[in-house]
């Protein structure tokens, strides 16, 4: 079978391969990646298992900054990995923008406008 | 790992028909897939908040995933937690492969390569187990009292020393043996575990089942997938595919997916399981 598609993109592909010295640098770097999102992970675990959102029924009040730091941790390990474990960050910055750039707006989008609809269609089932 | 493409010198760029992106036909074409992909998932997850903010209560992930294999109940988050591991070493795994590809190190892609189906396969396993749990439910199920505590459903939960109490969520009890056997003699209605049309976490909001099977399902089937695919490659690997092609893109391509199937699942986590 002809793979012209071997041949035609293989300069990219074997410009990728580098030699031990240079892999010890990577594995090095992907252990310090590695480290990190699993303290993350065992400080969110921690976290939300021994605060709870109700004590005795009674809703706790200071639950929203636990939330909203669960949602800022879990975009800082998404960003771990899409950089660094799919090594986007390494990849032209052209590229880079044109992969983050539609999706990032979006999905902003998206969750602006579900919300909205959300808000309005809860408060009329509440009423 | 890429970086290098800068070694690539112009008139291959752009004499030969090089893409401008400066990455080969198959990498941005799996770059593509995966924006499309995402998108998916981000769909899905917009409409579990959708759901989750229009009906402003909604179960809590401690409360309704706290059982270990072989332990029973009372672990909140700790089985999710080590899912959420094995994922997370498993895509470190894969890099290791693609970096040991970039070395022309065969063996040691097949050795970290084998890693991560296995890996793969304990998630999937892992996922099977979560499921069978979520859908057969606490070992009495809930019951419709007239209490007006969370809409009046409980959790009927065995007491140390004999009896029943009735667990209302969020820390509320009734441990009262005379109420408890009052409402447990005639009671309103009964739910147990989960399916399509009702489940015992969250009795008035069917959605709550609907989007755990279809968001973890539809990510498990991605995981699956991701296997069976790997698999494929490792193969590949073993008959010395690559070799002859002087270039082992083809890990680094699958390792982007199965990185993609990780980063998924830590949105899942945090959503369904944490906040």
């Amino acid at each position: 079978m002809l793979r012209d598609d071997l041949d035609l993109d293989k300069e990219y592909a074997l410009s990728a391969n580098h030699d031990e010295e240079h892999g010890k640098a990577l594995r090095k770097k992907i252990w310090k990646v590695t480290a990190i999102l699993t303290a993350i992970t065992i400080v969110e675990v921690i976290t939300g298992g021994s605060i709870k959102q109700y004590y005795e029924g009674v809703p706790n009040s200071s639950w929203w900054i636990i939330k909203w730091a669960f949602i800022f941790l879990t975009l800082v390990k998404a960003g771990y990995i899409v950089l660094s474990f799919m090594h986007l960050g390494d990849e032209r910055k052209n590229f880079r923008y044109m992969i983050l750039g539609p999706y990032i707006l979006f999905i902003l989008y998206l969750i602006f406008h579900l919300f909205t609809e959300a808000t309005y269609w809860g408060e009329i089932i509440h009423q | 790992m890429a970086g290098h493409s800068e070694k690539v010198d112009s008139a291959t760029l752009w004499g030969g028909g090089g893409s401008p992106f400066r990455l080969s036909y198959g990498k941005q074409w799996m770059w593509f897939f995966l924006v499309s992909d995402a998108l998916t998932f981000g769909g899905l997850l917009c409409t579990y908040g959708y759901f989750r903010h229009q009906y402003g209560d909604w179960p809590i992930g401690e409360e309704v995933f706290n059982a270990m294999p072989f332990l029973g109940n009372g672990f909140p988050l700790l089985y999710v937690a080590l899912m959420t591991f094995i994922l997370i070493v498993s895509s470190v795994t894969m890099v290791l492969a693609v970096e040991a590809g970039h070395r022309l190190d065969k063996k040691g892609v097949i050795k970290w390569l084998t890693l991560t189906v296995i890996g793969g396969a304990f998630f999937v396993g892992s996922q099977a187990w979560e499921w069978y749990h979520f859908i057969h439910g606490s070992h009495y199920g809930v019951i419709l009292t007239p209490e007006l505590m969370n809409d009046g459903w409980a959790t009927i939960r065995d007491v140390a020393g004999g009896g029943f109490s009735l667990d209302y969520g969020h820390g509320q009890m009734i441990t009262d043996p005379a109420l408890v056997s009052q409402y447990m003699a005639e009671p309103l209605g009964a739910i147990q575990g989960a399916n399509m049309i009702e489940n015992e976490y969250a009795p008035m909001i069917p959605q709550f089942g609907n989007l755990f099977f279809f968001i973890t399902g539809f990510h498990g089937f991605h995981v699956l997938s991701g296997v069976v695919i790997n698999l494929i490659i490792l193969i590949n690997v073993k008959k010395g595919v690559y070799d002859e092609r002087g270039h082992f893109e083809m890990v680094e391509k699958v390792g982007l997916y199965w990185h993609f199937v990780d980063l998924v699942w830590v949105f899942v986590f945090t959503f369904f399981y944490l906040v």
